[in-house]
């Protein structure tokens, strides 16, 4: 009983963490302005690395929380450089 | 699916509810995204993803791991304070550039500098 309960959870999770992407991904493409396209990806990395986990928790793999952890730490930086970018118009002065 | 079924039932429905928690608070971030109007105001709604969805999914990954191995697991503690302190960061950098490119642009709505404040040529000053 409660295998299934916690199956069809994590399906629910999944499919309700891919609709945050669907959101963060329209905010990507369609953003009028720079910073709207760079904070759309800001929110799809974080929503990306909680997918990951939650495969990890469905299959029991501690791979996935690896590829989380380097999606945090590489989406963080990509994130300031772009930052950096916007305001600079150059990355390293 | 062998190793769900040697979680207990105990450990099974926190997890439940802990996970659609988190990804419900997720998905409502991403909403705000398309829902509010101006940046300054979407500046603010991925952030929620960031901490609660964060805290809530990781502290499930924890229960699931920590219960079907026995022993205690610290490793996303590391993702959720990674997460929790760059994520400020991160926006406080992207609202001072939009910040910057709109008093460039002289768009509406955006606050002036103040009388007394030194003009910097760097635009690092907000």
């Amino acid at each position: 009983m409660s295998e299934l309960f916690i199956i069809w959870s994590i399906l629910a999770s999944q499919i309700l963490l891919s609709l945050a992407m669907g959101c963060a991904l329209f905010r990507m493409v369609r953003g009028p302005r720079a910073q709207d396209r760079i904070l759309g990806l800001d929110a799809l990395y974080i929503n990306a690395m909680l997918l990951l986990l939650t495969f990890g928790i469905r299959t029991a793999n501690t791979i996935y929380f690896e590829a989380a952890l380097i999606i945090a730490l590489l989406g963080f930086v990509s994130s300031i450089a772009f930052a950096k970018f916007l305001m600079r118009g150059e990355v390293i002065e | 699916m062998s190793h769900l079924t040697d979680l207990p039932a105990w450990a099974a429905i926190p997890v439940c509810i802990l996970l659609l928690l988190g990804s419900g608070i997720t998905l409502i971030g991403s909403l705000g995204l398309i829902r509010l109007k101006t940046f300054y105001g979407r500046l603010h709604a991925p952030t929620l993803g960031a901490s609660a969805g964060i805290i809530l999914i990781c502290l499930a990954s924890m229960i699931t791991f920590a219960v079907l191995q026995n022993r205690w697991i610290v490793h996303e503690i590391l993702i959720i304070v990674f997460v929790v302190v760059t994520t400020p960061v991160t926006l406080m950098l992207l609202g001072q550039s939009a910040l910057y490119r709109d008093r460039i642009e002289e768009n509406d709505g955006v606050p002036r500098k103040a009388a007394g404040q030194q003009t910097d040529t760097t635009g690092m000053d907000i």
